[in-house]
């Protein structure tokens, strides 16, 4: 269970955001510039709020009034960047290894495979970051981010930098995932069609406020622009 | 073939020596004060890069003789470190080695802080977010990203420490088996009569050393280059 509760001013924009998110999928639904991203941000730890608090399970990530600010790196959050952000100078398959190595765990085999097959990952693992296309990339970076048996994983639209026959293929991948890896999600998107095949709740944001929560209804048929 | 001198050979074993202690010494000040300049913002920012770079600017006997009057066996820093851990810079090999260091250092820093500058900041919050603290952020992501820089700056300060005269000569004399460098070994041949072959064979040495340094820097920015990149 993770609950948000934040307020931030970011120059002349000012967001205020509350909201619950049980296990499955959390949709952040928005246009551009409803602060979706900031609301991710603010949950990894990467960016921090100037009031309010962020819970996950028992866990007090962020309590402007007590002082706490869990840094980043203990969080335990994983978190795909739109831009899949792999680390250009590792192979894929160092990629896959950093959360574990930086955390100190031993080498898990079971778990590793298990990734890779769902992913279907395994002919690129000793390929460079570069040498992948868009869709291959973000499906390391999720296998990335997994890899570090998350608590939680923050998906930034993930699909938005992919064009439509990508979209199509990394879908399916994070319909398995939902309904395989028993990680709860937030995923952030503002293709309502996207978030149709994926989503099990929805929060609407619109400039830095929460316009309503609820089922996947919210999701608006003139939202509904094609995924390709 | 070149039939060089025993004393000969000594300026050049010395030089190769001051000058790769000099920067191996020099390095982990560049990369910390690199860092420093590239993404921290503090009071002194100005004064540091200024410091930094004087001994490109300055000519190199006012820095010699800076060094000299603080590191001396008299000087403040010298006597210091003389007196609490018996380290003597003053006519000491050593003592070449510190003065190729300063004059070096502007040249190290400054590809280093570009390379940091140019490191994705979102990539060391990707690090960040699987579990990486600062110091391993740093230590995997931002310096080997960082690393054909850091490789152009070493290269730079190593060839400036092997061709450094100014303030070495001024700091700790031309002492032969102590001091006296390539460059100061060429400067004494060229001084005494019938000195011009020993000077001629050096000067040669000197451009060996110097091509030698350039290809090597070239191999290792391209294999650098390979590693993050692909082919």
């Amino acid at each position: 269970m993770l609950s948000v509760d934040v307020e931030k001013e970011l120059g002349t924009f000012s967001l205020s955001v509350r909201f619950d998110a049980a296990g499955g999928v959390t949709a952040l639904f928005g246009s551009s510039g409803a602060g979706k991203t900031s609301v991710v941000n603010m949950i990894s730890g990467l960016l921090t709020p100037d009031r309010g608090s962020i819970t996950l399970d028992d866990t007090v990530l962020f309590d402007a009034g007590a002082g706490i600010n869990v840094p980043p790196y203990r969080r335990r959050i994983g978190y795909v960047f739109q831009e899949g952000r792999l680390f250009p100078h590792l192979s894929v398959r160092q990629n896959l290894d950093y959360g574990r190595k930086m955390s100190g765990r031993d080498a898990d085999a079971s778990a590793f495979a298990r990734i890779v097959t769902l992913l279907d990952i395994g002919p690129l693992l000793d390929r460079r970051p570069r040498m992948l296309s868009g869709g291959e990339r973000q499906r390391v970076a999720v296998g990335r981010a997994l890899l570090m048996r998350p608590r939680l994983l923050l998906l930034d639209e993930p699909l938005a930098s992919l064009g439509g026959a990508h979209k199509r293929e990394i879908l399916p991948y994070l319909v398995r995932l939902r309904d395989d890896a028993g990680v709860p999600m937030v995923y952030v998107s503002h293709t309502a069609a996207e978030l149709r095949r994926i989503a099990t709740t929805v929060v609407r944001l619109d400039a830095g406020r929460v316009l309503a929560s609820g089922g996947i209804e919210l999701l608006d048929e003139t939202d509904s622009d094609a995924i390709g | 073939m070149l039939n060089l001198s025993p004393a000969e050979w000594t300026a050049i074993e010395l030089s190769l020596r001051i000058a790769i202690v000099a920067t191996a010494c020099a390095l982990p000040f560049g990369v910390a004060v690199g860092w420093l300049l590239a993404r921290k913002n503090f009071w002194g920012k100005t004064v540091l890069d200024g410091l930094v770079h004087l001994p490109l600017v300055l000519p190199p006997v006012v820095t010699g003789y800076l060094l000299l009057v603080s590191f001396g066996r008299k000087g403040p820093i010298g006597a210091f470190l003389d007196e609490h851990f018996g380290i003597v810079f003053s006519f000491r090999w050593t003592g070449a080695a510190l003065a190729c260091a300063v004059m070096g250092f502007p040249l190290l820093v400054r590809p280093i802080r570009l390379a940091l500058e140019a490191v994705d900041r979102r990539l060391e919050d990707a690090a960040a977010t699987l579990g990486a603290n600062h110091l391993l952020v740093f230590l995997t992501i931002t310096l080997p990203l960082a690393l054909p820089g850091t490789i152009a700056g070493i290269v730079l300060c190593f060839a400036r420490a092997l061709g450094e005269f100014g303030a070495t000569i001024t700091f700790v004399s031309n002492i032969p088996g102590e001091t006296q460098t390539i460059s100061a070994a060429i400067y004494t041949f060229i001084q005494v009569p019938g000195g011009d072959a020993a000077a001629g064979r050096l000067v040669l040495i000197a451009i060996v050393l110097a091509l030698a340094a350039l290809i090597a820097s070239e191999w290792l920015a391209r294999r650098a280059a390979i590693r993050f990149h692909g082919e």
